[in-house]
């Protein structure tokens, strides 16, 4: 069977979503799978916090948790103890880690509410355009509309890939 | 703003109980979280930052329609009962206010609107928590109330946030809106059929969370419950309401539903049960806080059924949060023994009831 959302990968994962009393069953590959927050290994954690926090500074992750925030100086010890993070940058610095999590926490990683414009305005621009295409993007997902979703997530992507 | 070192009855306005389904819902409250970008967050701020930031939000709430009027409560400069006041009328966190022997951190405060129904934390885990307290069940217009206040604050702030994660907090699990909808909601009657055990589990089953009326961790007291959103990340602020709007209504028409089974097949026994817990907090001589919300819990229902015609919902919510143990200090006038208190309190419920039953209120059944 194909993924009801790309409609190219072979399904994997079969997500049953309740939502305004509805039930609705999705077919998904994988990557598809993950983009809405859905972990296809076996077994979920019931405490992601606390996991995501004792993975953190274990070496399991390559990159930015080995050392310190750059700003705040907040270590990855001082990190699992607390469960904190210490400034703004964090998220940046401890990145990799957070997405998982956050995934996890929240069902998404992608901020779609509120929001503040950079103060470069073409940069402001293409801010904007991107969150107003996510918004279109869960609503075209909401709604089924598949082929419409899928050419909004090619839209991000463009967007999304830094300008040459 | 004007700072203050005491409160009058600031912060009561949802005592009202006039919101919709105020039989079922006390009150609504939603929050924002919020940090302010050029500043560590609080784990990791020394005092002249959380200084800078205080002053910071201070002078962006001063250019505020909704707190230009209001106060400023430095809570180090606020005297021990008066911070436990605040606490009891839910206008602060415990964190804000340390507790018992810990002082409150360096430079956490309350700025209080006017109008009582709109405020901000300052300094609390995050920067600024903005919330909107009102009565009954208005999710909307809460919202709409705290949504201005970040709008305003927004033109004079800039706030940490994130083009992937959204307003950025301190923990990560307000990351994104920063948005906490709670709606307090008083049960007993799925309490006393057992259905409360399905309807919670299916709470948490779509992306809710529930605890006491105490907050986070706190004991589920007198059939209350704060049902509120558990993610704050990848939906808008409105789908989070719109999903909690419904939920909480579902759960209204639930205990209504159960309230009419139980005065269907169980009349003799629930009448009973509310005109006991009424008795005895009309006459009881020596009663502690907690008996007073269980019997307060079947006053309640005994109006929610009308069978109790003579008892307004305003007065119970008086008298849940003026008998917590610093309200009646303040009463009072002097701090009391727990023996003491409890008789005071009981003395207070009596009058308060007296006056109910004083001829000019509608109803005179017995």
């Amino acid at each position: 069977m194909r993924c009801d959302s790309c409609g190219k990968s072979d399904a994997v994962i079969q997500l049953t979503q309740v939502e305004n009393n509805e039930m609705r069953v999705l077919h998904l590959c994988a990557s598809c799978a993950a983009d809405r927050g859905v972990e296809t290994e076996t077994q979920q954690v019931n405490e992601p916090l606390a996991d995501f926090l004792a993975q953190i500074g274990k070496g399991a992750g390559e990159g930015p948790a080995k050392g310190r925030c750059p700003a705040c100086g907040l270590t990855a010890s001082q990190l699992r103890q607390t469960g904190r993070l210490g400034c703004g940058v964090c998220y940046t610095h401890y990145d990799d880690h957070l997405r998982s999590l956050l995934r996890r926490l929240h069902g998404g990683s992608k901020h779609v509410g509120k929001m503040i414009l950079p103060a470069d305005p073409e940069d402001s621009d293409r801010t904007a355009r991107i969150l107003s295409l996510r918004r279109s993007l869960q609503k075209a997902v909401d709604a089924e509309d598949f082929e419409h979703a899928a050419s909004l997530r090619d839209e991000l992507r463009r967007l999304n890939t830094p300008d040459q | 703003m004007r700072e203050a070192t005491s409160l009058s009855n600031s912060g009561l306005e949802w005592l009202a109980a006039d919101g919709p389904s105020s039989d079922v819902v006390l009150s609504t409250r939603v929050r924002l979280a919020r940090n302010l970008e050029s500043h560590r967050f609080a784990l990791r701020s020394d005092e002249a930052e959380r200084e800078a930031i205080f002053a910071s939000a201070r002078e962006a709430a001063e250019r505020t329609r909704s707190l230009r009027e209001g106060t400023v409560l430095a809570m180090r400069r606020l005297a021990e009962p008066t911070r436990r006041i605040l606490l009891e009328r839910h206008l602060v966190s415990k964190e804000l206010v340390g507790d018992g022997e810990r002082e409150p951190p360096a430079f956490s405060g309350l700025f209080l609107a006017g109008d009582d129904s709109l405020g901000i934390m300052v300094n609390e885990e995050d920067h600024l928590r903005l919330q909107s307290l009102v009565s009954g069940f208005r999710l909307r217009e809460a919202w709409r109330r705290v949504d201005g206040l970040d709008e305003e604050l927004g033109m004079h702030l800039r706030y940490a946030f994130h083009p992937e994660f959204g307003y950025l907090t301190s923990c990560p699990t307000n990351v994104g809106t920063g948005l906490r909808a709670s709606v307090l909601v008083h049960l007993p009657a799925l309490v006393l059929t057992q259905e409360i055990g399905k309807v919670l589990q299916g709470i948490t089953q779509v992306g809710l969370t529930f605890r006491g009326l105490y907050g986070e961790g706190s004991e589920v007291v007198g059939n209350f419950f704060q049902i509120s959103n558990q993610t704050t990340l990848g939906k808008t602020e409105e789908d989070l309401i719109d999903h909690l709007q419904k939920i909480v209504q579902q759960v209204v028409t639930y205990e209504q539903q159960a309230r009419n089974v139980l005065l269907r097949d169980a009349r003799t026994v629930i009448e009973d049960k509310v005109w006991r817990a009424y008795g005895l907090l009309r006459y009881a001589r020596s009663i502690s806080f907690e008996e007073v919300m269980n019997l307060l819990s079947g006053v309640r229902l005994g109006l929610g059924l009308k069978l109790l015609p003579r008892v307004r919902v305003y007065t119970l919510n008086q008298i849940m949060i003026f008998t917590q143990s610093a309200h009646l200090e303040k009463l009072a006038g002097a701090s009391l023994s727990a023996g003491d208190a409890d008789s005071y309190r009981a003395s207070y419920i009596r009058r308060l009831l007296a006056t109910e039953e004083a001829p000019d209120h509608e109803g005179n059944s017995q």
